[in-house]
C-alpha cells in the first residue's frame, strides 16, 4: 500500500533522513522507533508533504507521491496526527470534526447560501460521522466544548477521530502515547488495533512506549541517526544486537 | 501595602494632574502676529485640583470601594444568574435582532435630516467592519490597508457614472465585484506571508492605491477628485429636484408630493440599511459553512488544517475576496452618498478606524461588530460639545475597553451544533 524506497532529506550539511526503506500493507501496523533525534518525525514530515524529500521514493497506493504539497497527500487518504496535538483550540469539538471533512462537504459559495439539497445532505452525514466518531472516542459529552479546555488525554483522543472522520487508508501516528498515563494508554492501545481491525486503516506508528509498540506493531522499524538499523517482526527487534546497543550504548 | 497603595495613588493623581493641566489650565492666545500663553481663571484651575484629589482619594481606597460595589445586591444577583439555554438564547435573539431592523426601518422618518445622515454613515461603517470581520476576525490574516477595497468600490462607481453613464444598481454589483478581484490579485503575493510581515503589505497595498488615485489625474482627477456620482434611483425614479437621467421621473411628482430633501437622503438611508442587513446575513451564512469553518481552522493552526486536506491557498483567497466585495460595496454606497470623492477619503486612518470596530466589538463577533460600528462613529460626533478633546475622549475610551475588556464589546460566541444520539 506504501512503499518507500531510499528515502533521503538534507537540511543543508545535515543529513537528517538517509536512505529510508520502509513498506507499509493493508490492515499492518508498522511502527519506526529510534532514539530522540534520530529522525523519525523527519520521516513522517516527508510522507505527509510537509518536507519535500531530496531523494528517494514515496509510492502510495501505486502512485508516486514525493513533493506532492501536504493537502493533496491529505486527501489521496494518508493523514497524520502530530506530535504535540495540534487542535483547532477556540473551535468546539464538533467543529474539529467538521473542518476535518472539509473535502467531503459540498464548498461551493452558491450551493452554501442557498442550502441545496446536496449541500444539505452531506452536511447531515457529516454531522453524522462526527457523532459516531465523538461516540467511538468517548467525547460526546463534551461535543460542544472548546477542544483547548479538554484534558490532555481526550485532546489525544480528539485527534485521532479528527483523522478518521477524513476516512483515510493510512494513518500515521506520531508519539500517540506521550504524555499519557498507563490506563489512557491501554485505551489508546486498543483503539488503535482496532482501527485497523474495524475500519481496514494502515496505521504508521511512531512511539518511544515500547510496551505499546511491542504490544499491537506488526513489523518494526529502527532508525538511528537517520539511517535504518533494522527491521523486521517485535521479537526480532527485541533480540537485535544492533537495537539494544543504538539504544543502551556500547557496553 | 499600605505604602504601596498610598504611592500607586500619588503616581495616579500626578499623572491627572500632567495630563490634564497643560489642556485645561494655559490656553494660546493670539494677540497681533505673536502667541502668548495665559493661564486660565481660577475656577478651571480648582476644578483641575478637585479632580486631582479626587483620582487620589479613589486610587487610595480602590480595593475596598470596589469590594462594596461588588456585595451590591443587584450586582451579586446577576453575577450568580445561571446562563439561559442554547436554544432559548437563540431564539429570544433573533426576535430582538427582528425588532431592531424593524425599528431601523422607521426610524428615520421621524427624526433629523443630520441624524438619517450620520445613520447612513454608520450603516457604511458596519458594512465595512463586517467585511474586515472576515479577513481578520475569522481569517485571521492582518489586513491594514483596508480601504484599498473601499476606495476601488468608490471610484468604480465615480468612473463609471463619468465614463459610462452608470446608475447605481448597475455600478454596485460591478464595484463589489472589482474590488473582489483586486482582494484576490493582491491575496496571491501575500499568501506566504504571516502576521506583521502581512500587516506591512496590505498597508503598502492601501498606500499604493491611494497614490495611484492622486496621482492618475487624466483618469481621477486627482486630489480634486471626481464629482456629480448620480444619486441611487428607485425604479427609474429620482430624488432630486429636477430630473436629471433620460427616461426617468421624479419620485415627488409621481407620488404628487412636494418636494423635499429629506427624501433623498431617507432614500440612501434605507439602501445602506438593506445592503447591511443583506451583508450581515451573507456573512452569517458563510461562518455555518465549510469555508467559514476552514478560515477559522486555518487562524487556529495553519499546519493542523493543512494535514487535514485544506487548501491554504484557495482559504486564504476566499477570506480576502469575500472581504474586499463586501469593502466595494459599501465603497458604492459611500460614493452615492457623498456625490464626490477623492483620495482624501481613503487615508490610512480610515483603515485603522474600521481595524479598531472589529478589535473593539470582538473578533469573529458580528453582533459585538456592529455595536462598536454605533459606538465608534457616533462617540465622537456626541462628543462634539468639547470641541478639540473629543479626539482625546475618543482615545481614552478605546483604552479603557482595552484595559477592561481585551476580548471585545460582545466576544464570538461558538455555534451549538446538536447531535442526534443514538443510544
Amino acid at each position: 500500500m506504501l512503499e518507500v524506497q531510499n528515502l533521503s532529506m538534507r537540511f543543508g550539511g545535515l543529513l537528517a533522513v538517509d536512505q529510508v526503506s520502509l513498506d507499509v500493507q493493508e490492515r499492518e501496523i508498522v511502527s519506526i522507533i529510534g532514539p530522540n533525534g534520530a529522525g523519525k518525525t523527519t520521516v513522517f514530515n516527508c510522507l505527509s508533504g510537509f518536507y519535500r524529500p531530496t531523494g528517494g521514493k514515496i509510492i502510495f497506493q501505486g502512485k508516486e507521491i514525493q513533493g506532492k504539497p501536504d493537502y493533496k497527500i491529505s486527501r489521496l487518504g494518508m493523514v497524520r496526527t502530530f506530535q504535540h496535538v495540534r487542535l483547532f483550540s477556540s473551535m468546539t469539538v464538533v467543529e474539529n470534526l467538521l473542518v476535518a471533512q472539509h473535502r467531503h462537504l459540498n464548498t461551493n459559495l452558491i450551493a452554501g447560501l442557498l442550502k441545496t439539497p446536496d449541500y444539505r445532505e452531506r452536511e447531515k452525514k457529516s454531522l453524522e460521522r462526527a457523532r459516531y466518531w465523538l461516540e467511538r472516542v468517548g467525547l460526546i459529552d463534551l461535543a460542544n466544548r472548546e477542544s483547548g479546555n479538554l484534558a490532555y488525554g481526550q485532546q489525544r483522543r480528539l485527534e485521532i477521530a479528527r483523522c478518521m472522520v477524513t476516512e483515510p487508508k493510512l494513518l500515521m501516528l506520531d508519539e500517540p502515547a506521550a504524555g499519557l498515563n498507563p490506563a489512557e494508554t491501554k485505551d489508546l492501545n486498543q483503539l488503535i488495533v482496532s482501527l485497523k481491525e474495524d475500519y481496514n486503516v494502515s496505521v504508521v506508528l511512531i512511539e518511544h512506549d515500547m510496551s505499546l509498540v511491542m504490544d499491537i506493531s506488526d513489523r518494526i522499524n529502527v532508525i538511528n541517526q537517520g539511517r535504518p538499523l533494522a527491521s523486521g517482526k517485535p521479537e526480532e527487534i527485541r533480540n537485535n544486537d544492533d537495537v539494544i546497543k543504538a539504544y543502551l550504548g556500547e557496553a | 501595602m499600605a505604602a504601596n497603595n498610598v504611592r500607586h495613588a500619588f503616581f495616579s493623581a500626578l499623572i491627572t494632574l500632567i495630563i490634564s493641566y497643560p489642556i485645561l489650565g494655559l490656553n494660546l492666545e493670539a494677540q497681533g502676529i505673536s502667541v502668548t500663553l495665559t493661564g486660565a481663571d481660577t475656577s478651571t484651575v480648582i476644578a483641575i485640583f478637585i479632580a486631582v484629589i479626587v483620582v487620589f482619594v479613589f486610587q487610595l481606597f480602590r480595593e475596598r470601594l470596589m469590594d462594596k460595589i461588588r456585595e451590591l445586591p443587584i450586582l451579586s444577583a446577576r453575577a450568580h444568574k445561571e446562563p439561559m439555554a442554547e436554544n432559548k438564547r437563540a431564539k429570544i435573539e433573533s426576535w430582538i435582532i427582528t425588532g431592531i431592523v424593524v425599528l431601523a426601518l422607521f426610524w428615520p422618518f421621524f427624526v433629523s435630516r443630520g441624524a438619517v445622515d450620520l445613520a447612513t454613515l454608520v450603516l457604511i461603517y458596519i458594512m465595512l467592519a463586517l467585511g474586515l470581520n472576515v479577513v481578520v476576525g475569522l481569517a485571521g490574516l492582518l489586513d491594514l490597508g483596508y480601504v484599498a477595497f473601499y476606495a476601488v468600490g468608490a471610484y468604480t462607481f465615480a468612473l463609471l457614472a463619468q465614463y459610462a453613464d452608470f446608475s447605481f444598481w448597475m455600478a454596485l454589483p460591478v464595484g463589489a465585484c472589482l474590488a473582489a478581484l483586486f482582494g484576490l490579485v493582491l491575496g496571491f503575493p501575500v499568501l506566504r506571508l504571516r502576521g506583521d510581515y502581512l500587516a506591512i503589505v496590505t498597508l503598502g497595498f492601501g498606500e499604493i492605491i491611494r497614490i495611484l488615485l492622486n496621482n492618475w489625474t487624466t483618469l481621477t482627477g486627482g486630489p480634486n477628485g471626481i464629482g456629480g456620482i448620480p444619486d441611487p434611483t428607485l425604479f427609474g425614479m429620482e430624488f432630486g429636484r429636477r430630473v436629471k437621467g433620460e427616461g426617468n421621473t421624479s419620485f415627488h411628482d409621481t407620488f404628487g408630493i412636494a418636494y423635499s430633501g429629506e427624501h433623498k437622503v431617507i432614500f440612501l438611508y434605507l439602501i445602506a440599511l438593506v445592503l447591511a442587513v443583506f451583508t450581515a446575513m451573507v456573512i452569517r451564512r458563510f461562518m455555518r459553512m465549510p469555508v467559514g469553518r476552514a478560515w477559522e481552522a486555518l487562524r487556529e493552526d495553519e499546519i493542523a488544517a493543512r494535514s487535514l486536506g485544506l487548501s491554504r491557498t484557495a482559504v486564504k483567497l476566499s477570506a480576502f475576496t469575500i472581504g474586499a466585495f463586501f469593502a466595494g460595496f459599501s465603497g458604492t454606497v459611500f460614493a452615492s452618498k457623498q456625490g464626490f470623492i477623492s483620495p482624501e477619503s481613503f487615508v490610512f486612518l480610515e483603515s485603522a478606524i474600521v481595524l479598531a470596530i472589529v478589535v473593539l466589538g470582538g473578533m469573529g463577533s458580528q453582533i459585538g461588530v456592529i455595536l462598536a460600528a454605533i459606538a465608534v462613529t457616533i462617540l465622537p460626533e456626541l462628543a462634539r460639545e468639547f470641541s478639540e478633546y473629543r479626539m482625546l475622549i475618543f482615545g481614552a475610551a478605546m483604552v479603557l475597553m482595552m484595559v477592561w475588556r481585551p476580548q471585545g464589546l460582545m466576544p464570538m460566541r461558538r455555534i451549538h451544533i446538536e447531535l442526534n444520539r443514538q443510544e
